[in-house]
């Protein structure tokens, strides 16, 4: 620890980094606008000068930038001082010398990052009277607008895009006060990231264009911290309401899980909650025609569903107190997960190897810090995109011990770069196909799933020779697992990653075998992060046993062992082929479906039950770590939908508390879980803390055209938020923060008030709690890997292939999300293409039976095999083989076919 | 004894004086409503939406007024057109709780709300004390005569196109090489 002066004031500081981080770190107010406090100094800004003094006795000292100068022991700066004062305020006005006169009209306004900072150096009238430089702007998406006139050229978005992102289509363009920040030509922004452009930029250059169209300021949302429900990582959101209506989603700072960012599907993806379609009122079937149910009737219903016979399937997707909710009112021996059997067997095995003491399993934060990856059969960005995110930045600590060797500051971001050029710390992907990661892999090999199966064994048994050579025939790259086991075996921080979307257990026998050998030669625990496909599938992993699938479930109705089942936000079709489902409905006496949103299996039931949302309910869940969650309520549901838990729970069930404290006391697994809950004690005079801001407008007139004379506020009797501007505000507790703001601070960036230090845990922050205990280490690998799925007798071997828009369920319901996404594709090689005379964008059926993809014809694929992106469940992946014959469909053209697809091989010639 | 007439008797004479003397003094009463008092253009009264010079809606939804208000009892919701210009889809004034403080006609950066010398807004119920756009809306520019905020910002809407506002340059060609 270093000691600093600031203005007369003594301050502790870390030397290791900026005396504008430090500054900040303390509390500080000074203006700043090209550095982030994750993306380190360039200086380019020149807005946080202060001065420094060399010493006790230096009484002129010297104006420098903070950000580009190290917090070393004994420094004495100045931010009060006169003539930095100036300088700041100066170098502020001529950044707003070209600023249009737009807050107005302009997305950014009221949580402007430069309206702050420009009301913080005290520039406050214009005297530069000549013309602004202008710019065209360009179509970016669907995600984000682009208004060139308003930048002021800090360099922070193409910093984050490419550095950070590591995008390559958005760019700095020509110089001087011409620069302009766009991409080559108009078009999509490629980068799986790019919504938090629109956090990034300090003025309203990238905005969100989903937002725009139902546009609130920041003030005027009603917020409250949730967590993303798009896939098993649970990144941190805050969600905003405004007129009964979802509005938007912008990061919410976690420093264990997703930091200041998060992927488009989280950001972009909520839009089926203000969806038209959503079920509003209990329905039961008469005749083969759905009539309303009073909802007086509802505990009836649920009451048929009692007794013998009676089973009910959960969900991934629903919380931890609807799947429970549901196990006890059917008993736990009724109660199936409801995924289907392959991706169940994975994640039953992955839960065990996350008890495993040999073994941790790395959350966001401690998958930057690996320095030698391997990917084991996960498309990372299509499944788990912040993941992915992250490894862009583990890679980087090559460049980190490269600048610690030469004495560069870490923070020193132009510099760091500079040294390191493209030397990147190894990751290896073993995947079906080419991967949106490939840029940064050191080795990549492509395969069908037995063949990955192949290269895991083989890594595994160069490492240790316990761990079995090979499963199946596959012959693989001996080499290339030799190289590969090398840079594991000499990484001080490896990390395997392996999940269960490819449902072949294989493939997680694998990689546990790789960290256990790992484990044995480093004699600590080795990082194994096991990816989950769904929000909640470690929590119903944990609540289920094994053998409760979903196959299980259907062949007790088959039986008839079972008569009436209660499905729970589960669309059956998308996790089992259409015939067996069908023939589970067609033998069933009585269903009951709860649901968001209508689906293929609330078609067939007999009763459908609405139910809330994410934002519509308080609920935990439990991500790929074992971590768990709790998500606020933002905003109230005004049809008849109720959360899951409350229709399948009696009269005495009255808050989530009570299911959290009886999920407790039942299952040994989740224990701590009621930890989760903020503790009311801590509030003052048990007072809420408020949804709405203290500037929260139009309380008054909002509803007056329904009535003049205004409801009561709403009561929130869930939790110790309140549906009103009234309580102790968040600025005391940062535990419960939803929207961040402090005096002067309305941008985003007023995070760093929350933070311990800049980039340090929130002040009485919730980082969440895991859940899963490490008992003891096993010390067994898996000497009988399975490797399913093999290619056999003619066809290409078929795997599977994921979408960052439209792989996950409810997000692709949402049409900002629906622009992006590609119908079902296959993609194959250009060998097996020429052998099969198709084209790229040609459609194919799949064995004939009907099912119709596109052909996406790929460089780096293997020839022989295939891999599915089956859309949005127009093909059922489950009624397929594990090899696939194409036979052209005839039509060449139709639905939006691959249009729009974004892989880094598409097969370019004869296109 | 003296000191009692010097506190009751005089002051008694003096209001009987003060009080007959009014007797011939004009009186200061108005007969409203058969004859009007005349308001100064300042005075706040009745709340309208003005629109530009060009006849188009002045009000671009910013949300300034609503935020302003302390009683808030303002609300409006932006739209935007094909041509990128903004405007409230719904712009909704309680006037049962507003109190004419004029934070809204301040807080306004185009000039749109404004207040007027209007006072004779008593209702029978308070129902009809709500005023929608259509209420608030007038063809004129009001007060501010002149002022065009879309003219002097830099977004560019139909028949503005970038570079064509108060005092901006034309738009750059990032690919040229001049200086």
């Amino acid at each position: 620890m270093a000691k600093i002066i600031v203005d007369g004031v003594e301050y502790e500081a870390n030397p290791d980094n900026n005396l504008l981080q430090e500054c900040l770190s303390q509390g500080l107010d000074l203006p700043y606008f090209c550095w982030h406090p994750c993306m380190g100094s360039v200086g380019a800004c020149r807005q946080c000068a202060v001065k420094q003094y060399k010493d006790a006795d230096d009484d002129k000292g010297m104006v420098v930038m903070a950000c580009m100068t190290p917090a070393s022991d004994g420094s004495i700066i100045s931010i009060s001082d006169e003539q930095a004062k100036l300088m700041r305020e100066r170098v502020i006005e001529s950044l707003m010398i070209n600023h249009p006169h737009d807050c107005p009209v302009c997305e950014e306004g009221g949580e402007c990052h430069l309206q702050d900072m420009t009301v913080m150096s005290g520039h406050n009238y214009r005297r530069y009277d000549k013309k602004k430089r202008t710019h065209n702007n360009q179509y970016l998406g669907p995600f984000i607008s682009h208004e060139m006139n308003r930048c002021i050229a800090c360099y922070r978005c193409v910093r984050y895009y490419d550095d950070y992102a590591g995008g390559t289509d958005l760019a700095a363009q020509a110089s001087h006060h011409h620069v302009y920040f766009g991409r080559h030509e108009e078009g999509v922004l490629e980068s799986e990231f790019s919504g938090n452009l629109v956090e990034v930029c300090p003025t309203g250059v990238f905005t969100d264009k989903v937002f725009s169209e139902h546009y609130s300021r920041k003030w005027d949302l009603q917020t409250a911290p949730s967590v993303c429900t798009g896939c098993a990582v649970g990144c941190n959101t805050t969600p905003g309401e405004r007129y009964g209506q979802l509005r938007r989603v912008v990061n919410r700072y976690n420093s264990e899980v997703n930091g200041y960012f998060l992927c488009d599907r989280g950001r972009f993806g909520f839009g089926y909650v203000n969806s038209e379609e959503r079920l509003k009122e209990p329905a039961v079937t008469v005749n083969g025609r759905a009539e309303s149910l009073p909802v007086g009737q509802a505990a009836e219903v649920i009451a048929q569903f009692t007794g013998e016979g009676v089973i009910g399937i959960g969900s991934p997707r629903a919380s931890n107190e609807a799947n429970y909710a549901l196990r006890r009112l059917v008993g736990a021996e009724n109660f199936y997960s409801g995924v289907a059997d392959a991706e169940n067997a994975c994640n039953h095995l992955m839960l065990e190897l996350a008890q495993d003491s040999a073994f941790c399993n790395p959350g966001i934060k401690d998958i930057e810090k690996a320095d030698a990856i391997l990917v084991l059969g996960e498309d990372i960005t299509n499944t788990a995109p912040r993941v992915a995110l992250a490894l862009r930045q583990a890679v980087r600590n090559k460049a980190k011990s490269l600048a610690a060797a030469n004495n560069i500051p870490a923070w020193q971001d132009a510099a760091v770069r500079e040294l390191a050029q493209y030397d990147l710390s190894p990751l290896s992907i073993v995947s079906s196909y080419a991967t949106r990661l490939d840029d940064i892999a050191a080795d990549k090999y492509i395969d069908s799933l037995s063949g990955q199966v192949a290269m895991g064994c083989a890594i595994a048994n160069k490492l240790s020779a316990q761990a079995p050579a090979a499963a199946g025939t596959d012959s693989i790259d001996a080499a290339l697992a030799g190289k590969i086991a090398e840079q594991l075996s000499q990484a001080e921080n490896p990390l395997i990653i392996v999940g269960s979307s490819n449902g072949n257990v294989g493939l997680v026998q694998a990689a546990a075998n790789i960290a256990r050998a790992l484990h044995e030669k480093r004699q600590a625990p080795t990082a194994l992060c096991t990816l989950m496909p769904e929000v909640n599938s470690m929590g119903l992993t944990m609540m289920t046993n094994e053998g409760q699938s979903l196959g299980a479930a259907l062949t007790k109705i088959s039986n008839s062992v079972a008569t009436k089942a209660i499905v729970l936000e589960n669309d059956l079709y998308r996790r089992a082929s259409r015939a067996q489902v069908d023939s589970a409905f067609a033998k069933l006496e009585s269903s009951l479906v709860l649901d968001v949103l209508p689906t293929d299996t609330t078609a067939k039931a007999h009763y459908v039950f609405p139910v809330t949302t994410f934002s519509e309910q308080e609920s935990t869940f439990v991500n790929y770590e074992g971590r768990v969650q709790l998500s606020y309520q933002v905003h109230r549901n005004h049809s008849a939908a109720q959360p899951a838990w409350r229709w399948l729970s009696d009269a005495s069930v009255v808050q989530i508390n009570d299911l959290v404290a009886d999920c407790a006391g039942d299952l040994q697994q989740f224990a701590q879980l009621p930890e989760v809950l903020p503790d009311t004690a801590q509030f003052v005079g048990g007072m809420k803390i408020p949804r709405q801001s203290h500037r929260y407008s139009g309380r008054t007139a909002m509803k007056a055209n329904l009535n003049v004379h205004e409801p009561k506020q709403a009561v929130d009797d869930q939790s110790v938020l309140a549906f009103s501007m009234e309580g102790i505000s968040t600025q005391k507790n940062a535990s419960v923060l939803g929207a961040a703001w402090s005096p002067g601070w309305n941008s985003n960036q007023s995070i760093s008030k929350f933070q311990e230090e800049v980039n340090g845990e929130l002040k009485q922050g919730d980082t969440g709690i895991l859940l899963i205990k490490r008992v003891a280490n096993s010390g067994a690998y898996f000497t009988d890997v399975s490797a399913n799925r093999r290619a056999v007798g003619d066809g290409l071997a078929l795997s599977p292939a994921f979408q960052i828009f439209g792989s996950d369920e409810l997000s692709a319901k949402t049409k900002a999300i629906r622009e992006r996404m590609t119908s079902a594709y296959i993609s194959i090689s250009p060998q097996d293409a020429q052998t099969l005379s198709l084209q790229q964008g040609d459609q194919v059926s799949l064995n004939g039976n009907g099912a119709i993809a596109s052909v996406c014809i790929r460089s780096q694929m293997k020839p022989g095999t295939a891999a599915l992106y089956p859309g949005d469940n127009d093909i059922n992946p489950h009624e397929l083989e594990e090899t696939v014959q194409l036979q052209s469909a005839g039509n060449k053209a139709g639905g939006t076919g691959i249009k729009g697809l974004i892989v880094s091989d598409f097969y370019e010639e004869g296109y | 004894m003296l000191k009692l007439i010097q506190d009751t008797l005089i002051s008694q004479v003096v209001t009987l004086w003060t009080v007959f003397r009014h007797l011939f003094v004009k009186t200061d009463t108005v007969e409203y409503p058969d004859e009007q008092p005349y308001m100064f253009p300042r005075w706040r009264g009745r709340i309208i939406l003005s629109r530009d010079p060009d006849g188009e809606e002045r009000c671009v939804a910013c949300n300034l007024c609503a935020v302003a208000c302390p009683v808030d009892c303002i609300a409006l919701q932006k739209a935007e057109k094909d041509d990128g210009r903004w405007y409230p889809e719904f712009f909704r004034i309680n006037f049962s709780r507003c109190i004419m403080c004029g934070f809204c006609e301040e807080a306004c950066p185009t000039h749109a709300i404004q207040l007027t010398p209007d006072f004779e807004m008593a209702e029978y119920k308070r129902q009809d004390m709500v005023w929608e756009k259509q209420d608030l809306l007038i063809d004129g520019t009001g007060k501010y005569h002149d002022y065009n905020f879309y003219r002097v910002a830099g977004m560019s809407i139909k028949d503005k196109d970038k570079g064509e506002a108060l005092n901006e340059a034309k738009p750059i060609d990032v690919r040229s090489l001049m200086p």
